[in-house]
């Protein structure tokens, strides 16, 4: 920000200097003067065609590093799920702990946030951590940050999102680590865990029945299925993300695992974003749970098929 | 009023007037591509998204009568390149009985154009007029196929809605020919409206393929 | 004053609103395009006022997103597009190449009434209960949850879409076709080289925008699911798809601006254009490469990051000629003859604020940076700089200047530079605290804010009130001049184009004899015409070059 303020500055400080100066230098002194007839110079074009390219590729460069930073976040993060929604945020704790236009994340921690819309488009911004990123209906947008200051920080709303998307905020609340787990712990009465949450779910829409953990039924088992490489019918392959469950819940004819038949219904319009977090949060609760030799949908690690 | 045929007051000669109006239609052409070319964008990248959905819904639409309909268009066409050749050499009569014959064969397409859009309607496959892809099909299978069709009207309608508007062309020509207006020295309305006659053409040639024939198993 | 010319040649509405005379049509244009600048500014005022407190002063949340959304579709739908290219463009593109008129008067007639039609469409949309969507008409928020007035609206700017079209076909085809003897395309001035650019992101842009606008309008009304992904659509196709149109769309508000600027430092400086082919080229550059930066506006919408990659430094790219123009711009008044009438005030504060404006995109348009400045209140202020400080001071600078070609008349001078010296520094007052307030965090289209933001807004509010004097001040002189102004004469600046040798106002045919061009442009040296140059005494106050 710095470095491209003051190259606006220079630039825009000298031009201005240059116009005002020769403004003032070169004005007319009796009425039918003529001024000098110049009509370029090759070396002038080319300086001030090249040397700002040059500029200009500093500065991209310098962007490019932190927005390709900013889109990976780091490994080892505190998931918090943050769903948007006209006109209001419901954050979701690894507990389950819901908030409501709050968020509480402790300090020095990576945090990376899940987002999802139940509407239209919003964004989540806040401005303290130089941090933002749309929350787009339809698919799940990432986001992480790294708090390193204790304090409250607003954050916005800001993609316009229809009547109420001024009143759309609320407070980003760091904690010192050992405050943010009571906090966690004191308040977690009456939430519900997601992953039992999403058991629950898991029986009650009858998942369980095509998709047993041995790998016998009719679905490939789901144990250790997050975060791996899936192998699909057309041979590709594809890792099983929280955007890639999603899409399975909703139109699981997209991506059929190779060695299955489309049998699975779709659930679109049948759930809600929140309960497909809960199924999410539940299926990665199987990553640890053994996978069975064969009923997986697991590409090979070698390749072999 | 100018009569067809005479210098308009902008221009210095009749060849200027010619070369203005032919640019003019070949900018107005380009235009035409960008246009069509966002719903081709549109559908293109919708098929790669749901490639077996879309060929699902892409078997229930009449490959027969778009077939029937390609080869109709083309012969269109070259009764349409026949105008325009006979206005070149002079032969006015035959000029009106090509131009007559493209505006048949047009029509022809229209009107088989509307039995598809009939057999559409029957079987619910409308977009928002109670659709219903199969007797039993699930949300996401009916909204899916529904995108199909949505892509399928929208760029057969604007396809025929240009039709439409070249068969209006091609009477006000018919009703110029017959007065004997086009000479070799003056046929420009029949090369410009050629012309866009055989871009609707080129349009459906690329419409043809990529809704009726792209995995068809 | 010629006794006959193209304003009195022919009486009565029907000679009026029947014409195929590409000046009066240019004259139907400002008439229309000053309507919408009203409305437009009416909208403004709103906004600014209600912003005064952190709660909103003047209207609900629900109207104040009404206001925002019609300023936006009114102002840059149907003023900014048009302006130049149809009041300007339309007046001089013939008569500064030494044509009749365009090649098509007739379509440019029909380019009128559909501009008309598609604004009668949009009014019926403000009129029967508003526009809450953005200007952008993000989906799924317009096709599927507003509960406003889309639908005629998106007709609207359907509909006009094909005025643009037409207006860009038109002008393409004149350039090639109807240039008189001897004007080769490097004899021609630089706003036929800006209009021609303008013409060619017309015609390749504007269908997208439409096609667009047509499926968005059919998913809202039957129900279909291109962008809605409760149907299997995909909202940020629809982003992609507008934003292909849109941004080019800002270059042409820009060019030809530019084009103008070109024109006016040239005659008050007394002397050639530095670096002619370099500002052509420019043009016809930004043209193109303003074509592939549309995903800039999208570099937070979650699409992979090579293609934000990419799509930065195309932006940084489109900077380059834009840059070239500026410095261009500045090198032509080392050593020139400079007066400081209206025009050339005018030009050089497009060039002090469009710099501003440009620089500023460079933050927008560096990765790191755009994840802080996104959707804040600093887009809002650069891109105000260039459509306000740079396109709209374009447009007056480029009416005061060619103002006695048009009426015949001059304005009164004193108060002419008063009012472009308000213009400036209401303009800065305005919008320069709104680079503070997006940097600060407040984010943009928010009807109410945290309290920490008012100051910056209070300020903003106040310079408004300044703006809009220095717009109100010119639409009264200038229609005032129109009556009781000095006669202008043929060439009262002198300037060097062809339309400076026709009578003031032209006749309707523009010239009694097709000129034969045998001078380059803006050649003061060899014009002894202009009754510049005196035998004997110095003509150049610096010395030969």
């Amino acid at each position: 920000m710095v470095y491209i303020t003051l190259i606006s500055l220079f630039f825009g400080v000298a031009i201005t200097a240059a116009i005002v100066y020769f403004f003032f230098k070169y004005r007319r002194t009796h009425p039918e003067q003529l001024g000098v007839p110049i009509h370029g110079d090759m070396r002038l074009e080319t300086a001030w065609i090249v040397v700002p390219a040059l500029l200009a590729m500093t500065m991209f460069a310098w962007g490019a590093v932190v927005y390709v930073d900013y889109r990976r976040a780091p490994i080892d993060t505190l998931d918090i799920y943050v769903i948007g929604k006209q006109w209001m945020w419901k954050a979701q704790q690894p507990t389950g702990l819901k908030e409501i236009n709050e968020l509480h994340v402790p300090v020095g921690r990576d945090v990376k946030l899940i987002l999802a819309s139940e509407d239209v488009i919003h964004d989540f911004s806040v401005p303290a951590f130089r941090v933002k990123m749309d929350v787009v209906p339809g698919h799940y947008n990432t986001m992480w940050f790294r708090p390193t200051k204790v304090g409250r920080y607003h954050f916005f709303c800001s993609q316009y999102c229809g009547t109420n998307h001024s009143l759309m905020g609320g407070w980003v609340t760091v904690m010192e680590p050992t405050d943010y787990a009571a906090w966690l712990s004191g308040a977690s009465e009456g939430n519900e865990n997601p992953v039992l949450a999403g058991e629950k779910l898991f029986a009650d829409k009858a998942c369980i029945t095509c998709h047993l953990s041995d790998g016998r039924g009719r679905a490939p088992s789901l144990n250790g299925v997050y975060g791996a490489k899936v192998l699909l019918a057309d041979g590709s392959t594809v890792t099983a993300d929280e955007g890639y469950i999603r899409e399975s819940i909703l139109d699981p004819k997209a991506k059929i695992v190779a060695g299955y038949q489309p049998l699975m219904p779709s659930f679109q319009g049948q759930m809600t974003e929140e309960q497909i977090l809960n199924l999410t949060a539940y299926i990665k609760s199987l990553q640890s749970q053994p996978v069975p030799a064969t009923g997986s949908g697991i590409a090979p690690a070698t390749g072999k098929k | 009023m100018h009569r067809t045929g005479e210098l308009f007051g902008q221009y210095k000669t009749m060849e200027q007037q010619r070369e203005t109006a032919s640019l003019g239609m070949w900018v107005f052409l380009s235009t035409e591509v960008l246009f069509f070319g966002g719903m081709f964008m549109t559908y293109t990248l919708n098929r790669s998204t749901y490639p077996d959905i879309f060929s699902e819904a892409s078997k229930t639409i009449n490959l027969w009568l778009g077939a029937v309909n390609t080869i109709v268009l083309i012969a269109s066409s070259l009764t349409m390149a026949m105008a325009v050749w006979s206005s070149q050499v002079g032969k006015k009569k035959l000029l009106t009985i090509f131009l007559v014959a493209t505006l048949i064969l047009g029509c022809v397409f229209l009107g088989i154009k509307s039995v598809e859009y009939h057999e559409k309607y029957v079987e619910h496959h409308i977009p928002g007029w109670n659709y219903q892809f199969e007797p039993g099909a699930d949300v996401s299978t009916n909204a899916h196929t529904q995108l199909f069709f949505s892509l399928y009207f929208a760029m057969t309608g604007l396809h025929a809605l240009h039709m439409i508007v070249g068969a209006g062309l091609l009477l006000w020509l018919i009703r110029q020919s017959i007065r004997g207006r086009f000479t070799p020295e003056y046929n420009t309305p029949v090369e410009n409206i050629g012309l866009y006659w055989h871009f609707v053409d080129i349009v459906w040639i690329f419409l043809f393929p990529l809704l009726y024939l792209i995995d068809r198993h | 004053m010629p006794r006959e010319h193209y304003l009195n040649a022919t009486y009565g509405i029907r000679s009026w609103l029947l014409t195929t005379d590409h000046k009066r049509i240019a004259m139907l244009y400002l008439v229309s395009v000053t309507f919408f600048f009203f409305i437009g500014g009416a909208f403004a005022t709103m906004i600014r006022i209600h912003l005064l407190t952190p709660t909103g002063l003047l209207v609900t949340p629900e109207t104040y997103n009404k206001l925002f959304t019609m300023h936006g579709v009114a102002m840059i739908f149907f003023f900014l597009i048009p302006s130049i290219p149809a009041v300007l463009g339309n007046f001089l593109l013939p008569i500064m190449i030494g044509a009749k008129d365009l090649a098509f008067p007739k379509i440019n007639l029909l380019s009128w009434y559909i501009y008309l039609i598609g604004g009668g469409f949009v009014l019926y949309s403000f009129s029967t209960g508003g526009l809450d969507t953005g200007w952008t008409f993000y989906t799924p928020l317009s096709s599927v949850y507003s509960n406003s007035a889309v639908t005629p609206a998106v007709i609207g700017v359907f509909i006009n879409g094909f005025s643009s079209i037409l207006t860009g076909l038109n002008f393409i085809v004149t350039v090639h076709t109807m240039r008189a003897p001897g004007m080769t395309w490097f004899r021609m001035p630089l706003f036929v080289w800006a209009q021609y650019a303008t013409s060619i992101i017309f015609i390749l842009g504007t269908p997208v925008i439409a096609i667009t606008l047509l499926l968005a309008g059919m998913e809202r009304m039957f129900h279909l699911g291109f962008f809605n992904p409760a149907l299997g659509g995909d909202p940020i196709l629809f982003q992609h798809l507008f934003w292909f149109y849109s941004h080019p769309a800002v270059y042409i508000m820009i060019l030809p601006a530019m084009g103008v600027i070109s024109e006016i430092i040239p005659t008050f400086a007394r002397k050639p254009i530095f670096g002619y082919s370099f500002i052509a080229g420019s043009s016809i550059a930004i043209a193109v490469i303003g074509f592939f930066v549309w995903a800039h506006h999208m570099f937070l919408t979650g699409q992979s990051t090579y293609s934000a990659l990419a799509f930065s430094l195309l932006s940084y790219l489109v900077a380059i000629p834009s840059a070239v123009k500026v410095f261009n711009w500045t090198s032509t008044l080392y050593k020139g003859s400079i007066s400081y009438d209206t025009p050339m005030l005018y030009a050089l504060g497009f060039i002090g604020l469009f710099l501003i404006g440009g620089l500023t995109g460079l933050f927008l348009a560096c990765l790191g940076l755009d994840i802080h400045i996104h959707d804040t209140y600093f887009v809002v202020a650069h891109f105000h700089y260039i459509m306000v400080g740079g396109a709209v001071m374009g447009y007056v600078g480029g009416l005061h200047f060619w103002w006695p070609k048009i009426t015949g008349k001059l304005y009164p001078e004193f108060l002419a530079r008063v009012a472009a010296v308000i213009l400036f520094i209401g303009f800065n007052l305005t919008f320069f605290p709104q680079f503070l307030l997006g940097y600060l965090g407040m984010p943009r289209r928010y009807s109410s804010y945290p309290p920490e933001f008012q100051v910056l807004n209070v300020m903003s509010t106040a310079g408004a009130s300044i703006l809009a004097l220095g717009y109100l001040l010119p639409m009264i002189y200038l229609t005032w001049s129109m009556r009781y102004g000095k006669v202008a004469g043929r060439n009262p600046w002198p300037a060097t184009g062809l339309e400076w040798q026709t009578d003031s106002p032209p006749p309707t045919e523009n010239f009694d004899v097709t000129p034969e061009v045998t001078w380059e442009p803006y050649d003061y040296e060899n014009r002894p015409d202009l009754g510049l140059a005196i035998e004997g005494a110095p003509t150049h106050a610096h010395g030969d070059d």
